[in-house]
């Protein structure tokens, strides 16, 4: 067991203008979850994709169980025991659950024994599937079921997996565990990347980090804290956001007894919420993903428009209001999806930035936009907010998750909002970017303004808010302050009516 | 009631009508469900038919015109995948100039035969098959390529359903991206696609030349092959609606010429066609559910309410443009039967550009 599966050595990979690589080398052994460490950008996404064959490195070389590996493609490190699954952009929606797994499969069965093998596997790992239904209709656990079984249908030597709890659920993420568990107890070296550190604490046996394409460290998870871990990343100490805690200030919005139908298909409509937004308060409210968060920021930010008497701001009945009308009265909103939801991804971002100030920031002239101002206001957000790009005209697409993020939340804080709606702020966002983004959150808090930040993770909804609430099936629960309160009192709040578990939240 | 048109000719002869387009089509909906559109299926056809002529009448033997015909639109469609897979261009406005490029070539290269006429292409008369009464003539006494469409249709079904190489296709279609990452060569899945839609476009050009017209003229595909992109639309992309939707279509253009020949007035005839329709349907749901769902029950409705308001228009005496409304019929006929049926179901990446890099 102590030779190493799977050893990298002095791999670079250099992009024009980057090195995403320079001379990385790590062991991997048979049986350990080994832990791939670094902030957005930091290398890790290429050089996973060097293992798969996605990516050929300039130099250095890896072996493979001592023997020279050189995967030329995917097809061949699937075929030499290397299975992935990725963070996106491998599923494909209108096939089945069986086609999905015989096209990541090298020799896949005839489609019948592949679908009883589907079965079979799913059940020995807890991972309930059938494999006749289409993709498209799955949740993301669901989801990434079918790419786990992918994996594991080729008895992998080595599975890698690139964030795979962004999308998930804290109960999904315990099944994943034990999943990855009993994996690694069959001897599978499992190559785990993730922004979620005390997630890699409870998982993992070693820790690789990388910072800017170069291995800085390594560390044994289990006793390294989260912030250590995070400090090699960043390569600094992390900046812990600070708050004061200043008294509230007058009421601005009242939600008054909100019920409104989801307009998504498989939605969860909103029952009677009341909820009083007070100026100067940071309100977090939790819940596990599903249980209404979409549908509250969008009644909040106007894209669903409700009945008179339901939502007022400052004593005015704003219900029928639309987002462009809310926006101009003070009420901004981030929503969580950055593609396509808060930010438009072929535009550029001094499009994307005009898109919603073009009112607050007077971005028009007699009816044109002003493209200079709008062009120096996107430049002052990516100043202000650290945004990695190589400037304004650069399409919403081109920046990382972690990016697009601090762009999307710098360009609502920026226009001054009375009120700030933003979901999941920080989500696949990595450690010093999200407590930029906590940062600015407190900062507008302390500056008078109201912000609601709704969250699935709950270490961040104890770090910043003032107040708590947990929304489940539809349903908030009253607010409570939120110093004091306990994990154990926070998943009663989250456990509401169906009984779920909690224990493992716990920091 | 039907006069001088002879039903077993009629049906017969709606199988070589649809062949063109059949042919045409089934290629189409293959690049389609590769995630490539490619609106240059006029101008391969009409290449298709020239060279195809143009071979047949030199060599003297209809077999090579169609090879030729399905080389040149391969060709076609190969310089069309070059500029959209390699050089990134617009498939839209590629497939335009592809199919003006396509209109002019036919043109030059078909000036000195303007007239001409193509050498024999004998039916096949299938032995005991085509000795059975009725069904006989209808369905096993035609020329060798309406059963080789036949086949493709078929061929094309089993390839994208049970095939490997067709999952892969379907999945290179449905997310290029996700197909990349697992490994897949988009790009080549795609040339080859592009390069099999072309052949069959050429095929249904040559057909048209060599079997059905049977001579070459400027124009001839008149528009068919913009018809087969719309039928490969109306299908939801499956083989065998799309199957249906040309047979449907060829058999209306006959039905409609037939009834142009005759002289019989459209009026007079058209309620009971509809009402006829509306049975059949009404019958097929029967034997097939043993009951008839809400929404079929009001389409049966409607048929049935268009037949009686047709036949109060004609009881009126107001005047109606038979020649109009017959040319327009397959047309009609063909978009309201398949968008009925239609249940969408786009590739996911249709007309998208694909670069690794992205």
């Amino acid at each position: 067991m102590n030779d190493p599966l799977l050893k990298l050595s002095g791999l670079t990979k250099a992009y024009p203008g980057v090195v995403a690589n320079n001379d990385v080398s790590f062991d991997i052994r048979a049986g350990e979850v080994h832990a791939l460490l670094g902030e957005n950008g930091a290398g890790k996404s290429t050089l996973v994709k060097t293992i798969y064959g996605l990516v050929k490195p300039d130099s250095g070389t890896m072996t493979l169980e001592g023997a020279p590996f050189i995967p030329a493609e995917p097809r061949a490190a699937r075929a030499a025991g290397i299975a992935m699954v990725f963070q996106h952009f491998s599923l494909f929606e209108a096939l089945d659950v069986a086609e999905n797994v015989a096209l990541g499969m090298e020799n896949p069965p005839p489609m019948r024994d592949l679908a009883a093998r589907i079965k079979e596997v799913s059940e020995t790992y807890g991972l309930p599937l059938d494999p006749s239904r289409i993709v498209g209709d799955l949740s993301a656990g669901e989801r990434q079921r079918v790419e786990i079984i992918r994996c594991l249908l080729q008895d992998p030597k080595v599975l890698i997996m690139d964030e795979p709890t962004s999308v998930l659920t804290p109960q999904e993420v315990e099944i994943l565990f034990e999943t990855l568990r009993k994996l690694q107890s069959e001897g599978t070296a499992i190559l785990y990347i993730s922004h979620k550190l005390e997630e890699i604490r409870a998982l993992c046996d070693e820790a690789t980090v990388l910072r800017l394409g170069e291995v800085v460290g390594t560390c044994d998870p289990r006793e390294t804290s989260a912030r250590e871990m995070a400090e090699l990343m960043v390569g600094g100490t992390l900046h812990v956001p600070e708050r004061e805690i200043g008294k509230s200030g007058e009421t601005l919005m009242q939600i008054r007894d909100l019920s409104v139908a989801s307009p998504a298909e498989f939605g969860t409509s909103l029952k009677g919420i009341n909820l009083d937004i007070r100026a100067g308060d940071v309100i977090g409210i939790g819940g596990v993903a599903g249980n209404g968060q979409d549908e509250l920021l969008a009644a909040l930010s106007g894209e669903i428009r409700t009945q008179a008497g339901n939502i007022f701001f400052q004593d005015q009945d704003i219900g029928h209001h639309a987002p462009d009308a809310r926006r101009s009265l003070g009420i901004c909103a981030a929503p969580e999806e950055r593609m396509g939801h808060a930010a438009a991804p072929d535009m550029s971002l001094t499009e994307n930035a005009a898109l919603t100030a073009r009112k607050r920031k007077n971005l028009t002239k007699n009816g044109f936009i002003d493209w200079g101002s709008a062009r120096s206001f996107a430049e002052e957000i990516i100043e202000r907010f650290d945004v990695r790009t190589p400037g304004t005209a650069n399409a919403a697409r081109s920046l990382s998750g972690g990016n697009l993020q601090k762009f999307v939340i710098g360009r609502e804080i920026l226009q001054d909002p009375q009120v700030l709606i933003v979901n999941q702020p920080t989500w696949g966002v990595d450690a010093s970017a999200a407590a930029a983004i906590r940062q600015a959150l407190l900062d507008l808090a302390a500056k008078g303004a109201a912000v609601i930040v709704i969250s699935q993770d709950l270490d961040e909804l104890m770090e910043i808010s003032d107040y708590f609430a947990a929304l489940n099936e539809g349903r908030l629960s009253p607010l409570r302050p939120a110093q004091g309160l306990t994990v154990e009192e926070v998943g009663l709040m989250l456990g509401g009516a169906h009984d779920m578990e909690v224990a493992h939240v716990d920091a | 009631m039907f006069g001088s048109i002879d039903p077993i000719l009629l049906l017969a002869s709606l199988m070589v009508a649809a062949t063109p387009i059949l042919l045409a089509a089934i290629g189409e909906l293959v690049v389609e469900r590769a995630g490539v559109l490619n609106l240059g299926v006029e101008g391969m056809m009409i290449s298709g038919s020239v060279l195809g002529f143009v071979a047949a009448i030199s060599t003297g033997n209809p077999w090579i015109g169609f090879l030729a015909a399905a080389v040149g639109g391969a060709g076609m469609a190969l310089v069309f995948g070059i500029l959209t897979q390699f050089l990134l261009s617009n498939q839209v406005a590629t497939g335009l100039a592809l199919t003006l490029f396509g209109l002019g070539l036919a043109s030059l290269i078909g000036q000195g035969y303007l007239g001409v006429r193509a050498p024999a292409f004998p039916d096949w008369h299938i032995p005991l098959l085509g000795d059975i009464p009725v069904i006989g003539p209808i369905v096993f006494q035609h020329d060798p390529m309406v059963y080789v469409g036949l086949t493709i249709v078929a061929g094309v079904w089993w390839f994208l359903q049970k095939s490997r190489a067709g999952l892969v296709l379907r999945a290179v279609g449905e997310n290029h991206e996700a197909a990349h990452a697992l490994g897949y060569h988009v790009v080549r899945t795609r040339l080859l696609a592009i390069m099999f839609g072309g052949a069959c476009a050429g095929l249904g050009g040559a057909y048209l030349s060599i079997v059905r017209v049977p001579t070459y003229a400027d124009g001839l595909t008149a528009g068919a092959g913009w018809i087969a992109l719309a039928i490969v639309v109306f299908a939801s992309w499956k083989p065998l609606r799309l199957l249906l939707g040309a047979y449907l279509f060829g058999g209306v253009t006959v039905l409609q010429l037939n009834l142009q020949a005759a002289g019989l007035p459209l009026l007079s005839v058209l309620p009971w066609i509809l009402v006829a329709t509306g049975v059949i349907m009404a019958l097929y749901k029967i034997a097939l559910h043993r009951s008839i769902s809400k929404s079929s029950a009001k389409a049966i409705g409607v048929t049935f309410g268009i037949a009686a308001l047709v036949y109060f228009y004609g009881w009126m005496g107001w005047s109606f443009n038979d020649a109009l409304w017959l040319s327009a019929s397959p047309y009609i006929a063909t978009i309201v039967v398949l968008v009925i049926m239609s249940a969408g179901g786009a590739p996911g990446s249709l007309g998208k550009t694909f670069h690794a890099s992205r």
